[in-house]
């Protein structure tokens, strides 16, 4: 559009770059905090200026929190919650976009509600069926006495225990039990259109092959958006490993912050504080950097 | 929407919805379900058996007075916060949105603070924001005690709001950004012709437009800011001082898991389950009449 506005140019380049100051500047502090000795980082007004304890700084945080296995773990987990939920969330939509059977509005809502209850609102029993997976089957059994028949018939007592606490599982599972991506793959599976559908019909191809020969590949853009969202959520999940991990070797980067906060008496080491920071934040922002166009399509599409 | 062309084999129809439905039913619906009826029982921590008690815990959390503050100090954190991340990024995105010079530059930098995890957030906050170094030790030289979140509630509450907005604006920006250029350029320019001035084009034209994303990222953030607040509360203030930034999801946290208080935490639960559930039907409603829009 052609219409000469230098005033409000002016303004609107002033108001972006505060913007962009307000944005860029908390991650400038942490890196440049990262890079002061103990004492120029309690200096008053700390100086902008980087000093020159950044990577000694970086090795300090790096083996004071174990930060090695528990970037590995943060990866593992990341990776398993994204993989899971593109997996099980096409196979999901799949079957309630492409098949008419009794129950399928029924498991159709089943699925949606779970979009309103965030695990954080249900932690204390989640956390309990963690501990023991089988319990819901074994309250199950038990209440239809089928525990006490089986004891009867068979002389064995049932008694269903698999813990899953301190364990990747215990980590991954529970993340994936939302339906964020399955409406996702719904909206999407709707717009393949239906010639698609009957002409691999006509060449006498079965659901399974339909789903894996056409409808995945046409879904490649789907699952890089989902997969890149789901990472970055997983990344940065807090509550739940910090329950679940009571053995630290299955604790998370991001769980490990909260030893480097440092301590009320004596000079706090927010030198140290801060390269752990910056090395738990960097990973998510490199996810961000290359994968921004279909992480901002994939958040728009999903209306998370 | 229906499909025309299905597949007429349905038990393997089935089939493919069994993984989704099995983890739902062991990771959602039962602790969902044992929250609602440990919230009605008298739970005695690590299986020791529960004694029915109806909606005594309900009664008992609502008489506390711990329990109120810790739902005013959400309300008055998800109002400010929410307030806040909106506003900026609103008036970021309708700038950024103007072809000029640099705006894309802008679009791609504001998106980062949404991909840090909140305690990461919380951390660099917390040294951003300390009284005793960098920048506030300054303003605390010149007005002796006028900063410490560790001592004053009102100070520790700005704290965790300066936080959380700082990762939502990035959120919400996105969103805002999208819908400013969903907006057709020619309704614009059709503006620009009849000789409005770009402030009176943002009123009558693009306002109105994005008033279905602003509803939308009203409830996505107010939900966010009960949740997401755990990791910033956690790492800046541990609900302090005095219960200032004891907020729901932390004091369900802290009385479930620090106090053994397995039902006063799911009465708690419940209650903010009603709260998230209500607040996400306004929510849907309103995405379904967005899209009516379209």
């Amino acid at each position: 559009m052609v219409e000469r506005t230098p005033l409000l140019n002016f303004f609107t380049h002033l108001i972006l770059f505060i913007g962009f100051v307000f944005c860029v500047a908390p991650f400038l502090i942490v890196v440049i905090a990262a890079s002061h000795n103990l004492r120029d980082v309690n200096d008053v007004p700390m100086s902008l200026l980087p000093g020159s304890d950044f990577w000694l700084n970086i090795k300090t945080a790096w083996t004071t929190a174990d930060l090695g296995p528990k970037l590995l773990n943060s990866f593992i987990m990341a990776a398993g919650v994204a993989a899971g939920k593109v997996i099980i969330s096409a196979l999901t939509a799949f079957s309630i976009v492409y098949f008419r059977y009794p129950g399928r509005m029924l498991i159709f809502w089943l699925i949606f509600v779970t979009l309103m209850l965030p695990l954080e609102v249900r932690i204390v029993p989640t956390y309990a069926v963690v501990a023991n997976v089988l319990s819901p089957y074994q309250t199950i059994l038990d209440i239809t006495g089928l525990s006490w028949l089986i004891e009867k018939v068979t002389g064995v007592q049932v008694a269903l225990n698999f813990g899953l606490l301190n364990s990747y599982s215990g980590l991954i599972l529970p993340l994936i039990a939302t339906a964020t991506g399955t409406f996702l793959y719904r909206q999407f599976f709707l717009t393949v259109p239906d010639e698609l559908t009957e002409a691999s019909r006509m060449d006498g191809a079965g659901p399974i092959r339909f789903f894996i020969d056409i409808l995945l590949p046409l879904s490649r853009n789907n699952m890089a958006a989902l997969g890149t969202i789901m990472f970055l959520w997983a990344w940065n999940q807090y509550l739940w490993p910090l329950l679940i991990t009571t053995d630290q070797s299955h604790a998370t980067a991001v769980t490990e912050l909260k030893q480097l906060i440092p301590n009320v008496g004596g000079i706090p080491e927010w030198n140290i504080a801060m390269a752990g920071t910056l090395i738990v934040m960097l990973p998510p922002l490199i996810v961000i950097v290359a994968m921004q166009r279909w992480f901002v399509r994939g958040l728009i599409a999903t209306e998370k | 929407m229906e499909k025309r062309v299905t597949f007429s084999r349905s038990t393997i129809g089935i089939l493919f919805a069994v993984p989704q439905l099995i983890l739902i039913f062991t990771f959602f619906y039962w602790p969902a379900g044992q929250a609602v009826y440990w919230s009605l029982t008298l739970q005695q921590p690590w299986g020791g058996g529960n004694i029915w008690v109806g909606l005594d815990n309900f009664r008992s959390i609502l008489a506390n007075a711990d329990y109120w503050n810790s739902i005013s100090a959400s309300l008055v954190f998800a109002g400010i916060s929410t307030g806040l991340a909106m506003f900026i990024a609103l008036v970021l995105a309708a700038l950024t949105d103007r072809q000029l010079a640099g705006s894309r530059f802008y679009r791609v930098v504001l998106i980062w603070p949404y991909g840090i995890a909140a305690p990461a957030v919380a951390l660099a906050f917390r040294f951003i924001l300390a009284p005793e170094a960098g920048f506030m030790a300054v303003v605390n030289q010149v007005w002796p005690g006028f900063w410490d979140p560790g001592l004053d509630g009102t100070d520790a509450m700005a704290s965790i709001i300066i936080a959380f907005s700082w990762k939502y604006v990035g959120y919400n920006f996105i969103f805002f950004l999208a819908a400013f250029q969903a907006i057709p350029r020619s309704l614009i320019e059709a503006g620009a012709m009849d000789g409005s001035g770009v402030i009176r084009r943002f009123w009558d034209i693009q306002f109105p437009l994005i008033t279905p994303t602003i509803f939308f990222l009203l409830v996505i953030n107010i939900t966010e800011s009960f949740q997401d607040s755990f990791g910033i509360v956690n790492i800046m203030t541990s609900g302090g001082p005095a219960n200032a930034t004891n907020l729901m999801v932390y004091k369900i946290y802290s009385d479930g898991f620090q106090g053994l208080d397995y039902s006063g935490a799911a009465a708690q639960s419940i209650i903010l389950m009603l709260l998230i559930i209500v607040l996400t039907i306004f929510q849907f409603r309103f995405i379904e009449r967005r899209v009516h829009y379209r």
